[in-house]
């Protein structure tokens, strides 16, 4: 009985928790690792583009809301995802014809993209705040829980809750729906397959026909869906505020490039490496240890390894490593 | 002198500005806009060092600032007895296990060959380290932190003049340098700009969440000074007098004694604050002339030639004898120490230390604005660009109103779109850090006063 406590324990406070961080880290390190792959650049303005996204669901939400329209226990952002996603994507292609296209064509060195992005980073996130302000800003709505603590343990009989989310299952279910989508876009179709040949050898991938205009646009669209909805679920699971999402984009580029930049697979398994990482090192496991060590042994402290407050630090410092040990990443990406 | 017009004609433009603040605002304003373009100048020829002269990418500018800020505290702050009583001998303990620790994996990198046996050798000394010092650091920690926690709770500094901070946090962000550049400098640009920037995020958690050394985010609040205090100045003879005599004009209008003497008074109070603003002022401008006689001359020293030429070709240089490794991490150490000195004499000048202010929109992304906009490779560049962004950034908000003002002054003050645009203000600054960013960089490339390299 306790060792079945002590699973349910680590499930509720570190595996269900981490699954969902982890699902919208990898969503924004794919949209990272997507650009970086095609276009070329570390794409500083990543947490500000998601941010973006976020705010059209919101917008499309409360107007959705103030119509009467609902979807039960689903909550309305699900519905306003589509409608945001279509501004998003024309969002990212008038940043890119406006600004992008210009160094693309002119082949300037990623550096100077780089800081063009910080460029687009600061537009952005002043229209984010001029738009819909900078304060925290809760936009669910529907069942908040599949199951709660309370009602788990007397299912069971258990002494340990585990709660569920309602946000954190649909978090983890867009998240896998949207991957194999797009997985199976990449290596099945034929554009998806002239998307990773652009990507591996631009000149080559020329050669042989393929249009890089289309290419780019292909690119900016589905960096515009995975933006809106890896957002969008952040947004849910946790709350809308734009500083919040700048942040993001630090744990969002660690998990990048801990998998491989460049490499799709690598960074949607980086998402979970540096979710996982963070909880399981900032988790106080007294009562993990309470529940399987006999009375006599029981320790004294918290267990902790590392003190929330270096939730952050985790990432950065797997980042460091890694970059220090194995530059191309876990999964092997681009060659340094 | 003609060749050097632009550069004239673009810092009289930059002083007429501010001098316009000074008439239409208030010179208080305009003094302290000058003090913090002088840090930011600083700041700028830190980075335009590492960027303009050898082509190095620092995203961590926020963390040296910060380091600077934590030398100006623990250089200027009394040293807290009772703090050093209770758990000063655990700390010791501690630094001396991180020394150990860190000899001991020197020796093992340099004794042994490369094998998996000594990476894990290597990892679990890290590990049975960091397990050792939270034990015997976690007691001396607690204590040291109950100790006042509303006043102090951490070790406290040396007690010396603040002044002396400005080296010391040099030394500081040198040393943090030194170890980034060691590990990370090897990287490619965007690698080395990625890393830079999560690594200065690591600092700032540190300053932030070690309450014993920095306090964290209780702040550190009335640093010493190296200027006379207001209140102090109010009071002083000689400063009265001063005053009295720059205004005696404007004084000898008023013929009712008491009158004139609660206007002197009046005058007084404005007048210390400016001549404290005047005394940092003087400060920072020494340390400006120095950076720029120095920076002027390694630009056109033989040094300079060669950062220039491995910036320009890395392999032609190396191919000439040059050793770019070490060169790289000389350049990002200087840079970095100089931006320790701009941290440093921020807190001076602000007589606190805010480790939850250090945001890396502020301190990092608006730095580059700063060298990008300004010239990079040109310290003159550089200093304006500092100036011109700093500027822009304070003024931003009342630019934006008078627009709004102007563009919708056909519709209602009630207009809920005009509330709201009115309302979402300071926000523009960022609108207008990005455009100017974004345009500069398509049209003018190399910033507003562009790198010119003549050799003598």
């Amino acid at each position: 009985m306790d060792f079945l406590n002590a699973i349910i324990l680590l499930l509720n406070y570190i595996f269900v928790p981490a699954l969902a961080y982890g699902s919208q880290l990898a969503l924004g390190a794919i949209f990272v690792t997507l650009i970086y792959g095609i276009l070329r650049f570390a794409n500083f303005a990543t947490g500000d583009m998601m941010s973006f996204g976020t705010m059209f669901t919101i917008l499309f939400t409360w107007y959705f809301q103030s119509l009467g329209i609902s979807l039960g226990v689903l909550p309305t952002a699900l519905l306003a995802i589509p409608f945001a996603i279509i501004f998003m994507s024309g969002y990212m292609l008038l940043v890119d014809k406006f600004v992008f296209k210009y160094y693309r064509v002119n082949k300037s060195p990623p550096v100077q993209l780089a800081m063009v992005s910080i460029g687009v980073m600061f537009v952005t996130q002043a229209v984010v705040r001029i738009i819909i302000g900078p304060s925290d800003r809760r936009f669910f709505d529907g069942e908040k829980f599949i199951i709660k603590a309370g009602e788990f343990k007397e299912l069971t009989g258990l002494n340990e809750g585990l709660a569920i989310k309602s946000t954190q299952v649909i978090t983890i279910v867009v998240t896998m729906i949207l991957v194999s989508i797009l997985f199976w876009f990449l290596n099945k179709t034929k554009t998806g397959k002239s998307m990773r040949a652009y990507s591996d050898n631009e000149d080559l991938a020329l050669l042989s026909g393929i249009d890089p205009k289309k290419i780019v646009l292909i690119t900016w669209i589905i960096a515009g869906i995975l933006a809106t909805i890896g957002g969008a679920l952040y947004g849910l699971d946790k709350s809308f505020k734009p500083f919040t999402y700048f942040n993001n984009m630090l744990p969002i580029f660690a998990a990048a490039i801990v998998g491989g930049i460049g490499n799709p697979f690598g960074a949607f398994l980086g998402g979970y490496v540096i979710a996982f990482s963070e909880i399981l090192l900032t988790y106080a496991y007294r009562k993990f240890f309470m529940y399987i060590l006999p009375e006599t042994m029981e320790p004294g402290g918290l267990v902790q390894l590392l003190s929330t407050d270096y939730k952050f630090a985790v990432s950065f410092s797997i980042l460091v490593i890694v970059l220090l040990y194995r530059p191309s990443g876990i999964f092997k990406g681009k060659i340094l | 002198m003609r060749k050097n017009l632009n550069v004239i004609t673009a810092y009289s433009i930059m002083m007429g500005l501010i001098i316009l603040v000074g008439i239409f605002q208030s010179w208080n304003i305009a003094l302290s806009i000058f003090n913090l373009c002088l840090i930011s100048a600083v700041m700028t020829m830190g980075a335009n060092i590492q960027w303009g002269y050898a082509g190095l990418i620092n995203f961590g500018i926020m963390g040296y600032t910060a380091l600077g800020g934590l030398a100006a505290v623990l250089i200027s702050v009394d040293p807290v007895q009772d703090a050093w009583s209770a758990g000063g001998f655990d700390v010791l303990t501690s630094l001396f296990i991180i020394i150990g620790m860190i000899v001991a994996i020197k020796f093992i990198l340099k004794r042994y060959e490369k094998s998996k046996i000594r990476t894990y050798f290597i990892a679990s000394i890290i590990i049975v380290g960091i397990i050792i010092i939270r034990i015997t650091a976690e007691p001396g920690i607690e204590a040291i932190e109950a100790i006042d926690p509303a006043k102090t709770g951490f070790l406290g500094g040396l007690g010396l003049p603040i002044v002396f901070s400005w080296i010391v946090g040099a030394l500081f962000a040198g040393g943090l340098a030194f170890v980034v550049g060691k590990v990370a400098l090897g990287l490619r640009a965007d690698y080395l700009a990625i890393a830079t920037l999560l690594i200065s995020e690591i600092v700032i958690a540190i300053i932030k969440h070690e309450d014993w050394l920095t306090r964290g985010v209780k702040n550190v609040i009335g640093l010493k000074r190296p200027a006379p205090y207001e209140v102090d100045l109010q009071t002083t003879g000689w400063f009265i007098d001063l005053v009295e005599k720059f205004n005696s004009g404007k004084l000898a209008l008023i013929s009712d004694l008491a009158e004139r003497q609660s206007a002197l008074n009046q005058l007084v109070i404005e007048g210390s604050s400016l001549f404290v603003k005047l005394c940092y002022s003087g400060l920072f401008l020494i340390v400006v002339i120095i950076l720029l006689i120095l920076t002027q001359k390694a630009l056109y020293s033989p040094w300079g030639r060669m950062m220039r030429a491995i910036r320009d070709n890395e392999e032609a240089a190396n191919a000439m004898g040059k050793n770019v490794v070490k060169q790289h991490l000389l350049i990002f150490i200087l840079g970095s120490a100089i931006v320790g000195i701009a941290g440093a004499m921020l807190v001076t000048q602000d007589g606190l230390f805010t480790p939850g202010s250090y945001r890396p929109m502020r301190y990092t992304f608006l730095i580059w604005v700063m060298v990008i906009v300004g010239g990079s490779g040109n310290n003159f560049g550089a200093i304006l660009g500092g100036f011109a962004v700093w500027f822009l950034w304070i003024e931003a908000a009342p630019i934006a109103l008078f627009l709004i003002n102007f563009f919708t002054s056909g519709m209602a003050e009630t207009n809920s779109f005009k509330v709201h645009l009115i309302e979402s203000v300071p926000y523009f600054r960022f609108l207008m850090m990005g455009i100017g960013l974004l345009l500069i960089m398509r049209y003018r490339p190399r910033g507003i006063l562009p790198e010119k390299i003549e050799i003598k």
